[in-house]
Parts: C-alpha cells; structure tokens; sequence
C-alpha cells in the first residue's frame, strides 16, 4: 500500500493502481481541474490547468517539496507523495490559465450547446477571475461546419486541449482531426476532403469540454439544464454500453456514454448514440387490437389484455398447443414474466429465442489507415445487434431447459402444431421476413407484442403495443455476462404499454409492477441470475457466472 | 593578457577550407583512429572531466548528459546534431558548417563512439542552404574516404550520419521538439521525464548535442582537457552548484554596430569589450542603450552591466535568463525599447508551438498589448499587466513544457524593469510609431 497525503489529508492506494496525482486527490474528494487530461487517452500535460505542488515525504517526517509547479496529470503518485492543491501559488496559476484560456474566447454562453455542463464556466466560476483585462480585439476564427456529418467545430471556443485529435488517433485510429497553425493562431481541423465519419465519431464531441465540437443532432434543440438524466444501457448491440439518457417533457434528446470500466470504458459508437429516434416514430404501434376474422373488436388495453388471457388459456387445454417467442430485446424481467405465466398456464409449453439479428463482424478499434485492428483492442462494436441474448437465454434455459432457435419454432409452426403463439418483437430494425410471418398464417391466435409494424401484424389476433428501451425498467445481460439495469426515462405515446407492466397484468399478478421485488424472485428462483438481486446492480451492473454467456 | 588564437575558428579563412583535403592537411582525422580505439567511458570521461557545458543555450554539462545513457543498453542509440539554428542573432554554427564542416564531422564521430551510437542525425535549420550542400559534400567525401559507413578505419566502429533539412520552426530547435519533428511529426515538444536520453527518438536512448559543443569535442580529445580548463572562467568558489565555464566560445555581435562580426573568444569577455574591440564600437558614433546578451530569450543588459562578464554565470547576476547562445545584439540610444521589445514578443507569438496554454496565448496577449502602445493608446496600468502576464508564464522553473514560454517572457521582464522609463515616456507621449504597412504586416 501507498500513501498520499492530499492537502493534509492522508490516503491509501493500491500498490498496483498506477494513479497520477489528479486521480489520488479525487479519493479524498480534491478536484484538480483539469481539461487535456482524459482518463482514456495518452497524456501531453498541455493545458497546464492541474499544476499543483507535489512533494515528497522522507521516512522521517519531513516534506521535500519541488520548488516550481508540476501537472498533476503527468506526475504519478507514489507513496510518500505530497499533493498540495490548495495553496496560493496554485490557485494563482490557474487564475492565469483560466485568464489565457478566456482571452479569445468569444464567451458566447447564451448560444452555446456546452452552457450549463462545460468545464469553462465551472472551473472560471470557482476558480478563475470575474473579467477579462484584454482590451485589444480577440482573434476570429472561423467555423467549421464541414467537420462531420454528425459534428460542427466552433472554432472560436476551442481551448486547444487536443482530446478531439487524440481520440482519433488513439482510440478510433481514423486519424482525421489534426492541430494546423501556431500560437494562438492554432485550430483544430480536418485534412481535407477526410471529414470525421468513423464510427465512433460522436465521442469527440462529449471529450470536448467547451462547446467547441457539437453535436448536430442536438445543435440547439435544448438547454442542457432542462434536460432530465437517467442511467441505462445501450440496446443497440451485445457490448451493452453503459449510457445516460436525456430527456425532456418525455422528449429523448440525447444518448451519452457513461463510464463504466466493466462494460465499454468510457466511449460508445454513433450507432447507438444516436440509434433511439424509433421511440418517437410515428411509425410506432399506438393501439391494441383484439380482431376476429380480420376485423378490430377491441382496441382497449384491458379488453385485449383479457381476451389474450383467454385465448392463452384456451389453447393450453391442448396438450403442447402453446408457443410463444421470447425476443432478445426483452429484460430479464419480462422474459421471466412471460415465460413464468405461460408455464404457469401449462407445462407443455414451446418457448423459443427469437431471432438475434447479426450484422457483419465486429468491428474493432483503433485501426490503422489500411483498416487492420490495432493491438490493444479499446472498444468493440459488436456484430450482435440485440441487447440481451444472453439474459433471456438464461431465463429460457431455466423454465424449457434448452434455447429452442427461431428457425425450428417457424418449422414447427407451419406444421401446424400450436393454435397459440405469443411473439414478442421489439427489434426496431425488424425481425421477421414476410416468408416467415406466413408460418403464422394459418395459426388460430397469433398474439404480437411490438413496438412497431411487421409482416407479421397481418396474421395477428392481438397487437399489444409495447415500450422501447427508453420507457422499460429492467435488466440487460451484454456479451460478457454483465447485468445491467436499464431505467424509464420517458413515457411512450398514449396506447403502448411498457413490456413489464403488460405481462404483470397479462400474469394477473396483483397491484403495479417492481422490478427490484421481480428482481429478487429472479434471483431466488433461477441460480444463474442469482447475482442480479445485488445492490451494485443499480450502480455498475454486475457480472453473471461465465457459464451463462457461453453459447 | 595575450591574444587569443582562435581554435574552432582556425581554418576558416584558408582557402578550400571544406575540402576533407585541407583538412586533413591541417591535421584533421590525424587521431581519429587512436581516439576511436579508446574505451567510449574514457572518452566521456575526458570531456567530462573538461568541463565542457552545451553550447546551445541551456549549458548542461556535455559529458555529464552522456552518462545519463542507460547502462547497457542493447542499442540503438541516436545522436541528434542540433543545427536548427533559430535564435535570433545567432549565426556562429552556420560559419562552422559552412567554413569547416569536417572539424564537425570528426566531433560527431568522437561523440558517437562515446555514447555507442551508431547512426547520427544532423538536424539542419531549412533556410541553412549553404551549409546543406557543404555538409553533403563533406559527408559525401568521408563516405568516399571510408571514415564513415562500415568499420572506419579498421576500427570496427560503425557510423552513418544523416543530413536532415528542419521544418522552418524555431521550436525544431528545443531538444524533444526536434526529436518530433525528425520522427515527422509536428515540433510539439515532449513531457519530461522520460528525458531523451532514456527515451528520445524513435522511442530509444537518444543525445542531442550542438554543433559547436561537438566542434568543442573534436579539439578537446586533441588537446586535452587541460588545455579546455586553460581557457575560460573556473567555477567560483563560493558557488558550489557552479561548474565554470570553461572553453573557447563564438561570440556572435550584431544590431547597432560598426563591424557585425563572429568572433572566437575565451568565455567571460565582457559585451564592452566585445563591441568596442571587436565590432568596431556603436555605429553612427552612438551609444549603446542596451545588449542583448545571448540571443533575445535571454532579456537585456542595461549600459550600466556592460561590464558583466558573458560566461554560463555572468547574464544571470545581473537578472538576465543566461547567456543563451551568446549572440550578442547591440540597440543605440536612439532605439526605443518599445519597439525592441515588441519585436521580441512578435517573434515568440509567432514561434510558440501552441501547446501549452500560458504560452501560446501569453504571447500573443504581450504583443497585443504592445502593438496597442505603439499604436499610441498605451496606458500606464499596461506595463504592470504586462510584468504579470510574464511573470505567469515564465517562473523558473518554468509552468510549461519547453523553455520558450520562459524565453518570450524574459525580455519583458528585464525591458520593463530596467527600462522601465522609456516605456513611461513613450506612452504619455501618446506617440504612434506604426505606420499603416506595419499594421497590416502585424495582422498576421
């Protein structure tokens, strides 16, 4: 163990952690600010924002301290080290930083995306100076709208901290952003005619700290303090990366990656960031049916829900006549709900996955200009494209004992052998060809729980409209075995009922539906989830037994 | 005391001086054979034990930066031959590359063989044309005359040198921004530690020495290092942490001179002596307001330090940075200062690399605020606010990577407090000095 001594405060650290100087000050809860410096890039120690007094403590007692200001970031701390970020000198150099800093910047809060979470206004607030004693014209740089076609650079605002350029370099490897010019003449632009489109461009613009690169896609949709934030996962494939969610007025506007070391690091691809506009389609299934012969009966929740019940229940008086279809994007939650129920209603019921779709292969980086991966591996998009394969395998595995594949279901269907098939949808890319539909085309009830339309609606009996991954409360098992709580951060549109509470009626269980009590019956019930009724669920999610992912 | 013969300067004016001939006619290469067949950690030794200090600017002592190699390392091992001449005033390597360019050669492949390396690269200022093809051409003819490739002379010492043309940035010339720039990357200058001599290019062991301190090293494994302490100024004896200046130095003069000129000397003549009896006094029958003492970084002496002795020691006495590259640069009274330092800070907005924050918009903030005062809208506050942009910008030790942002700083420090009155007058005068072509030329 080591020991660093934190403005007089003392703290232990691993012998192993290999922390710099502003990591240790945050175990006691010390901010060093700092804007170049990113947990997950290299470090060039540039800004010269997180100069503290370091020193060392001698096995006697007393404190040598270096005579001039160092870079907390670039300064490691070992035992015996002395950080000392509270002290005249320091704070006088950052008010110069803080001063050089703000010089050209055009200090255009009220129009700027960044107001209200940017590390400028924080750290001038508690540590720079209340005004500007420039008195000659700032430099004018122009914007740079072509940057991406996700990303616009206001090259005015730009702090020159370079996370932009390292993290193409480093974690995409596409290499696009670069540093042109010298002095405070210095931007950041593209080469030409290679405008930032990687797949993982998106992340440029939350590394940035100011509101130099943003976002198009919520260029001036919201101010950010309106926006209301909730932690969830990332549905768009099998890595599962941890996000925050920003919504308004049950509006999403935003996808943003949240650190978390044990799922993806700290980035996520552009296909899920900005993968969620399903959730407001107008496309969206809205009412629930119960037809006969073709015609709408019902279209009232509970009406249909009841005549789902019944027609369930008719069907499981045959022997093996039930069937039902558990779709990867369900939680774990709903796929115990709903296989629970029918088993409940008989145990010869067919349970199968539906179908995981899979895109390409997975798509490594950093890479280099020829597109080979680059060793080590930083993030992954993987070819996987259903957030919880592996959660709802383990559910089908405890209640049908085996994981019978869609293919085989649609086989047994078109035989002839179920008059009940409960499908559940929820892929918004689709997830079945007007081919397979047809091997429901000749079953008597046909229930489909979707967010939107398939080919198979035209053979349905019951439409129950469900809820995205933004409107659902529950679990996500990713590749590797991590069970992650997604949150509900907005309320789907009037006629969709969010998964879970619709199968906790359909189940006729009593009053409204809580996933943590679901959650702890889960975990008693099925020994493979056994771990998801901890409490570090809701924080960092945590990791099932190997044996549950190995498919 | 008697005239001092010049060494490094001896063979410039002969004719021919470039050829490997006439070198070698003067005793060139003469010992290389003998030298290179000593143990590498004797020859450190000797020109540690001379008290050779770096001829770039910093001073650090040669030998000393050569044991900071690591032990037994399986190689390779780089020498970068600093010839990004930069600072301003500053045009003694050009006349040793272009007069004498194997009396350099010979230094490297001394260096070299001290330090086990193998392959050198002289990393040479763009705009030095001349000097580019005369090193081509003396490599070339070494190459021809089997002192460098493959087993020289017989010694099975290998050598190859590589000529590399800079990237036209006063920064190629601080040591790891020269390194960046030889791998092709932008001249940022690197983090330290790791220093490069445990990881410098191409992320291994590497040394970068100037040209004249390697000139320095040809004629101390010749002469012998008591020859090197003869000359010069022994360490004074109430500072321990002083390691003298020892050696012969080019001294190079110009500004407001009769006779700009680059003269060999023995470390620690005064500027006095240097302008009166060497550069043929102040022009026009003026007086000197001010001498920059080692290229601008370095800040000025006012005419009462005149007498200050420019050894590795004597510039800092007198609140001067150090003696830099002992380029010395003579202003007349009949030369603002504010205009002297608005040059200065021009310069360094111009050249700052842009990493680090102080620096990058310091520097540019400086010249701002002095192209206000020339423009006539001085303030007197202006002069304090200037002091404290520099004096955050460069402490030393300074905040910031490299040393520039403490070089762009100096000047001011030192123009301000000790001309402090020039600039009064100046802008109570409400005088303009900027004419309208200035002021389009500053714009960029």
């Amino acid at each position: 163990m080591a020991t660093v001594t934190v403005n007089g405060k003392e703290v232990e650290i691993g012998a192993s952690e290999r922390l710099n100087c502003i990591q240790a000050a945050s175990k006691v809860g010390v901010e060093i600010p700092a804007y170049c410096w990113h947990p997950a890039l290299s470090v060039v120690a540039s800004c010269r924002m997180c100069l503290v007094e370091v020193g060392d403590k001698k096995p006697d007692g007393t404190v040598a301290m270096q005579p001039k200001l160092v870079p907390g970031c670039q300064t490691p701390a070992k035992d015996g080290t002395v950080i000392i970020s509270d002290s005249q000198k320091v704070k006088d150099a950052r008010k110069a930083t803080l001063e050089y800093l703000l010089l050209n910047h055009p200090l255009d809060c009220p129009t700027c995306d960044q107001a209200g979470e940017c590390y400028l206004q924080d750290y001038s607030f508690n540590y720079g100076r209340g005004y500007s004693r420039l008195n000659e014209p700032k430099n004018i740089k122009p914007d740079k709208t072509y940057i991406g076609d996700q990303i616009t650079l206001f090259t005015d605002r730009c702090i020159m901290c370079t996370r932009c350029v390292r993290f193409t370099r480093e974690v995409s490897g596409s290499a696009e952003l670069q540093v042109v010019s010298r002095g405070s003449h210095e931007e950041i632009d593209i080469f030409p005619g290679h405008p930032v489109n990687n797949p993982l461009a998106g992340n440029v613009v939350d590394l940035c700290p100011v509101g130099a690169l943003c976002s198009k896609d919520f260029l001036y949709q919201q101010r950010v303090w309106w926006l209301k934030s909730q932690s969830s996962v990332c549905p768009g494939c099998s890595t599962g990366c941890s996000i925050t969610v920003d919504q308004n007025e049950e509006r999403v506007y935003r996808l943003h990656p949240r650190t978390n070391e044990k799922a993806q690091g700290h980035f996520m691809c552009d296909e899920g960031r900005f993968g969620w506009k399903y959730t407001h389609s107008d496309q969206r299934l809205t009412s629930p049916e119960a037809r006969t012969n073709g015609h709408v009966t019902s279209s009232d929740f509970d009406s249909v829900l009841g005549s789902v019940r019944t027609a369930l229940k008719k069907a499981a008086q045959g022997k093996g006549k039930v069937a039902a279809v558990l779709s990867p994007w369900m939680t774990v939650e709903e796929a115990y709900l709903l296989a629970g129920f029918l088993k409940s209603l008989s145990g010869e019921v067919t349970l199968a996955m539906g179908p995981v779709r899979i895109e390409g292969k997975d798509d490594q980086f950093p890479k280099d200009v020829k597109g080979n991966v680059v060793e080590p591996v930083k993030f992954t998009i993987r070819a996987e494209k259903a957030p919880n394969r592996a959660g709802v395998e383990a559910v089908l595995s405890h209640f049908a004992g085996d994981v019978m594949p869609f293919e085989e279901l649609l086989r047994l269907s078109s035989t002839g052998k179920f008059s009940a098939v409960y499908l559940v949808g929820g892929d918004p890319e689709g997830w079945i060809s007007e081919i397979q539909a047809e091997a429901f085309s000749k079953i008597e009830t046909v229930i489909v729980q979707d967010i939107l339309s398939s080919p198979v609606l035209k053979h349905a009996t019951h439409v129950l409209p469900s809820g995205t991954f933004v409107e659902r409360e529950g679990v996500f098992v990713n590749h590797k075995g991590l069970a992650q709580m997604i949150r509900r951060s907005v309320r789907g549109p009037d006629g969709t009922r969010p998964d879970g509470r619709l199968l906790w009626e359909l189940a006729e269980r009593s009053g409204l539906i809580q996933t943590d009590t679901l959650r702890s019956e889960i975990a008693s019930a099925i020994p493979a989830l056994a771990v998801i009724g901890n409490a570090e669920l809701k924080v960092n999610g945590v990791l099932l037994d190997e044996a549950v992912v190995a498919v | 005391m008697a005239k001092f013969e010049p060494v490094l300067f001896a063979r410039i004016n002969k004719p021919d001086s470039t050829s490997l001939k006439t070198y070698m006619a003067d005793g060139g290469y003469a010992r290389i054979k003998e030298i290179l067949s000593m143990a590498p950690v004797d020859v450190i030794n000797v020109v540690k034990d001379a008290g050779l200090r770096g001829r770039g600017g910093a001073g650090f002592p040669c030998g000393l930066k050569w044991t900071f190699l690591p032990k037994d390392h399986p190689g390779p091992i780089y020498l970068c031959i600093n010839a990004d001449e930069s600072e301003p005033g500053t045009f003694n390597n050009r006349i040793l590359m272009e007069k004498d360019p194997h009396q350099l050669i010979e230094g490297i492949m001394i260096a070299c063989h001290a330090i086990k390396s193998n392959n050198a690269y002289l990393y040479l200022r763009y705009e030095y044309g001349r000097s580019y093809r005369t090193l081509d051409a003396a490599i070339k003819e070494c190459y021809a005359a089997g002192l460098l490739g493959k087993n020289i002379k017989g010694t099975g010492f290998n050598l190859d040198i590589v000529l590399h043309r800079g990237a036209g940035a006063y920064i190629c010339g601080e040591e790891t921004g020269l390194i960046e720039s030889l791998e092709g990357k932008r001249a940022w200058p690197r983090i330290k530690p790791p220093f490069p001599a445990i990881e410098g290019l191409f992320r291994k062991p590497t040394i970068v020495n100037n040209v004249e301190t390697l000139c320095c090293v040809t004629h101390i494994l010749y002469r012998g290092k008591e020859w090197f302490q003869s000359i010069g100024v022994p360490p004074d004896p109430n500072n321990p942490r002083d390691p003298g200046s020892y050696g012969p130095k080019l001294y190079c003069v110009s500004g407001h001179v009769n006779k700009p000129c680059c003269v060999e000397l023995p470390l620690g003549v005064t500027a006095r002596e240097l302008i009166e009896e060497h550069a043929g006094g102040v022009w026009k029958g003026r007086k000197a307001k001010a001498v920059v003492p080692g290229g601008i970084s370095m800040g000025f002496l006012s005419d009462k330090e005149f007498d200050t002795k420019l050894d590795f020691a004597g510039p800092g006495k007198v609140g001067c940075l150090g003696l830099g590259t002992a380029a010395v640069v003579v202003i007349d009274d009949q030369t603002s200062m504010v205009d002297v330092l608005f040059n200065c800070c021009r310069f360094m907005s111009h050249e700052s690399c842009g990493q680090c924050t102080p620096c990058r918009e310091g520097t540019a903030w400086m010249t701002k605020i002095l192209t206000r005062i020339r423009a006539g809208q001085g303030r007197l506050e202006d002069l304090d606010l200037l002091m404290e942009v520099a004096g955050s910008m460069g402490i030393i030790p300074g905040t910031t990577i490299c040393g520039l942002s403490d070089g762009a700083a100096w000047p001011v420090k030192n123009a301000i407090s000790k001309f402090r009155g020039d600039f009064e007058e100046y802008i109570n005068s409400k005088r303009a000095t900027v004419t309208s072509a200035q002021k389009l030329m500053e714009a960029h």
